[in-house]
């Protein structure tokens, strides 16, 4: 198979750690030795014995805690980044098609929404929404999803002065079939490139959120909240509370490998 | 000093990966001596250029062999060293003056650049220098050109600047790789005519590398004829055209002699495929671009348009196509009104039109199958699904020479530059047109691919009946297969006629200059052409 056969060793290493991963978010409950919410014992019990991991500061399984972080985590960084993509590559490649009111309305909204960081709106819009699982990930998809719109317009606009894409306008091809058929497998690239940046990014933003106490609602497990609940223990010189931070940074590091791979696979290069 | 000034021995230049570009090249040249190298392109003649002044391009690697400059082996030398050489000793004239220009320095910068480098004068003697150049090259107000920006001249001028910064350190050897390709034929001829007398009058040698016979013909002494890296013969001029040894330099003098015969005009009675009527077009407010053009395009026919770039042949074919809408005038298909405006056309006349681009690696899709590609039309316009499209596009590969079960799958990028236009022109036929327009289709190609192309195209017409708009600044091509010609200037048709009368008996002005500017496998067809100019 072509993804498999020359594959270099970081990305086979990237997809390995994707698929486990994905594995502990899809089997979660049946993997983690404990409840997500459960109050098992003291609070802050050392490794070893019943809690591998130790428990945090209400006396939960640290591990069962790690499993569950990955569902929720990942699950909605996930999500997150699809509806951005969805939303930014299909209003940015209607734009570039459509130079003219429909281009400028969408720049211009795109450019005001740019302006201002992004941290900040998104406090500002969790705190008039509330946070909430379904209010996160459309917040962040749609602040997010200006970037993509921006790469989408730029690359179409590049492939639809083709030939090839005028001679389908000839042929009395209508726009969709032209931007599915004729420009979306030649931007494909650079959009594979930014998902695998996005979705590092939207990561980061959700463990960023939990970490300041407006990302998942406790109790539930998320790796940023737990950065942030086990922190006292660092100053006893305990490592526990950088395992969920070593778990986002492991997957990142996974995620961009494989998608350097993709896109030597899509920009159609021999070697 | 000896009077041997290049001596290359057995040169052999691969690519990292191993294909071989030379396979063993001898080549001597002496003093003030200018060799023609001409090929097919991959024949390894920029390499060969290159290699003079002991350069390879990036990705490529000297496997063996030697390149003696006035007696010092530039190969052997350190690369600080051998920089020495280049520009001062050596010195290179690109293809793309536009390209090889800083577009930020005005002209007389760069010219001064090389000769202060290298120590040869000081500014102020080197832009007296260029003056002296400029005005030799037959550049306007000589004192002043050099102020412009590369953007503010002419690409003909632009060239010869070119040429004249190569001069700036009087080299002994200059590398000419292809420098008129991209110039019309009415500028080509300038342009030739200043580099051949500056070579001459400052005694440097040349190496003019071209793929045209005609060219090289007037410009060099000897010529070295490479195809597949390797040497095919070499000769002096005079002697290689008149008795080409081997069969391949007889089959590239052969392609310019490609002449379809002359067809009886088709009954008056018949509609024309396509009649455009007073038709003028612009780009937004500005000038007009097309200034009441009326053409008959006879159905069955090939007509070719012929004239400079900006003479708004391809402006006409845009407002054929219904791209760009006229301000005024008529288009006919077959006697009817056909809707200016693209999206305002039905189905039936929008398939009657197709389009064959100059282009073909920007005209195909890179992440379609030529199944998809040529598929595309056939299940657009015709509604063929399954089997019938898998039969219908194997039939259209057939008639374009490529073998079906091979090709089916491929990709563009997997096809040669010839190839790839043929499949352009499988997806105009796969709509089963009647007028297919052609525009500039065989002048990014080699000759001997061309020809393949045309005599493609006319077969095609013979078994379909379409018509043709051919537009080319090749009036070599529109010998080959056009019955009628229409000559265009600055946006107006300002002669049309049938083939043989354009050719032999036009008296329009513009036309005969057109004609008198194309090269002829003639020797001395530049000085007779430069004469008769003068005098008139």
């Amino acid at each position: 198979m072509r993804f498999w056969h020359p594959m270099p060793w970081t990305a086979r290493f990237g997809a390995v750690v994707i698929g486990l991963y994905a594995l502990l978010a899809i089997f979660a409950p049946w993997i983690a030795p404990y409840g997500e919410a459960e109050i098992l014992g003291g609070a802050f019990e050392l490794w070893g014995g019943d809690h591998l991991l130790g428990t945090d500061n209400l006396g939960r399984d640290l591990l069962s805690r790690l499993i569950w972080g990955a569902r929720n985590t990942i699950g909605i960084a996930l999500a997150t980044t699809l509806l951005s993509f969805a939303l930014g590559a299909i209003l940015g490649m209607a734009a570039a098609a459509n130079t003219g009111l429909i281009d400028q309305v969408l720049s211009r909204l795109v450019d005001v929404l740019m302006a201002v960081p992004s941290l900040l709106l998104t406090l500002l819009a969790l705190s008039v929404f509330g946070p909430g699982v379904l209010n996160l990930i459309l917040i962040i998809a749609l602040l997010d999803s200006t970037r993509v719109y921006r790469l989408a317009r730029a690359t179409t606009m590049n492939v639809i002065v083709l030939d090839y894409v005028e001679a389908a306008r000839l042929r009395g091809e209508g726009m969709v079939s032209i931007l599915w058929r004729e420009v979306l497998p030649n931007i494909s690239a650079p959009l594979i490139a930014e998902f695998g940046l996005r979705f590092c990014f939207v990561f980061l933003t959700i463990s960023a959120l939990s970490f300041l106490g407006l990302g998942l609602p406790p109790p539930t497990a998320d790796w940023g909240a737990m950065v942030k609940e086990n922190a006292a223990l660092i100053t006893f010189g305990d490592i526990t509370p950088l395992l969920p931070a070593l778990a986002i940074a492991l997957l990142t590091v996974a995620v961009n490998f494989v998608v350097d791979h993709l896109l030597h696979l899509a920009s159609g290069l021999k070697e | 000093m000896t009077d041997l000034l290049l001596d290359i021995r057995n040169l052999q230049v691969a690519t990292r990966l191993g294909a071989p570009i030379l396979r063993g090249i001898d080549l001597s040249l002496h003093r003030g001596e200018v060799m023609g190298l001409i090929g097919e392109s991959g024949a390894g003649k920029s390499t060969l250029g290159l290699a003079a002044m002991g350069y390879v391009q990036e990705g490529c690697r000297i496997n063996g062999g030697a390149v003696h400059f006035d007696g010092q082996d530039l190969l052997a030398l350190p690369e600080k060293q051998r920089r020495l050489f280049r520009g001062a000793r050596i010195a290179y004239v690109a293809q793309s003056a536009a390209a090889s220009f800083n577009p930020a320095w005005r002209l007389i910068d760069q010219f001064t650049e090389a000769p202060r480098l290298h120590g040869h004068a000081r500014r102020a003697e080197s832009e007296a220098d260029a003056h002296d150049l400029y005005g030799r090259m037959g550049l306007p107000d000589p004192a002043d050109f050099g102020l412009r920006f590369p953007h503010q001249v002419s690409g003909g001028q632009l060239q010869r600047a070119m040429t004249a910064m190569a001069m700036a350190c009087r080299p002994d050897l200059i590398v000419f790789d292809e420098p008129t390709t991209a110039l019309d034929v009415t500028t080509q001829i300038e342009v030739l005519a200043a580099i051949r007398s500056v070579v001459r009058d400052l005694n440097s040698a040349a190496l003019y590398i071209t793929h045209d016979l005609a060219v090289v013909a007037q410009m060099a002494d000897r010529i070295k004829v490479l195809r597949h890296g390797e040497e095919v013969e070499e000769a002096p001029t005079g002697r290689l055209i008149s008795a080409p040894q081997k069969e391949y330099t007889r089959s590239l003098w052969a392609v310019r002699n490609l002449t379809r015969p002359a067809r009886p005009k088709p009954a008056e009675t018949n509609h024309p495929a396509l009649r455009l009527k007073g038709v003028t077009a612009s780009y937004g407010r500005k000038m007009a671009v097309l200034r009441d053009v009326s053409i008959d395009f006879a159905a069955g026919r090939t007509i070719a348009v012929v004239g400079e770039s900006g003479s708004g042949k391809s402006t006409t074919a845009r407002a054929i196509t219904g791209l760009l809408k006229p301000l005024s005038g008529d288009i006919e298909l077959r006697g009817r009104a056909l809707p200016a405006a693209l999206r305002d056309r039905t189905k039936a006349e929008l398939r009657s039109i197709q389009m064959i681009y100059q282009m073909a690696d920007t005209a195909l899709n890179p992440r379609q199958t030529l199944r998809e590609i040529i598929g595309r039309p056939a299940a657009f316009y015709g509604g063929l699904r399954g089997a019938a499209l898998d039969a219908r596009v194997r039939e259209l590969l057939a008639a374009i020479e490529l073998e079906p079960g091979q090709f089916i799958d491929r990709r563009p990028g997997e096809l040669s530059g010839g190839q790839k236009q043929r499949v352009g022109i499988a997806r105009a036929l796969a709509a089963d047109p009647e007028f297919i327009i052609c525009d500039e289709v065989t002048s990014a190609l080699d000759q001997l691919v061309a020809e393949g192309i045309l005599k493609l195209l006319m077969r095609l017409q013979e078994q379909t009946g379409v018509t043709y708009m051919f537009i080319t600044h090749d009036l070599s091509t529109v010998r080959a297969i056009a019955d009628s010609v229409v000559v265009m200037q600055k946006g107006a048709v300002v002669d049309q006629g049938s083939r043989d009368h354009i050719f032999q008996q036009s008296t329009h002005p513009y036309t005969r200059r057109l004609l008198d500017s194309v090269p002829e496998t003639d020797t001395d067809w530049l000085t007779r052409t430069l004469a008769q100019r003068g005098r008139g």
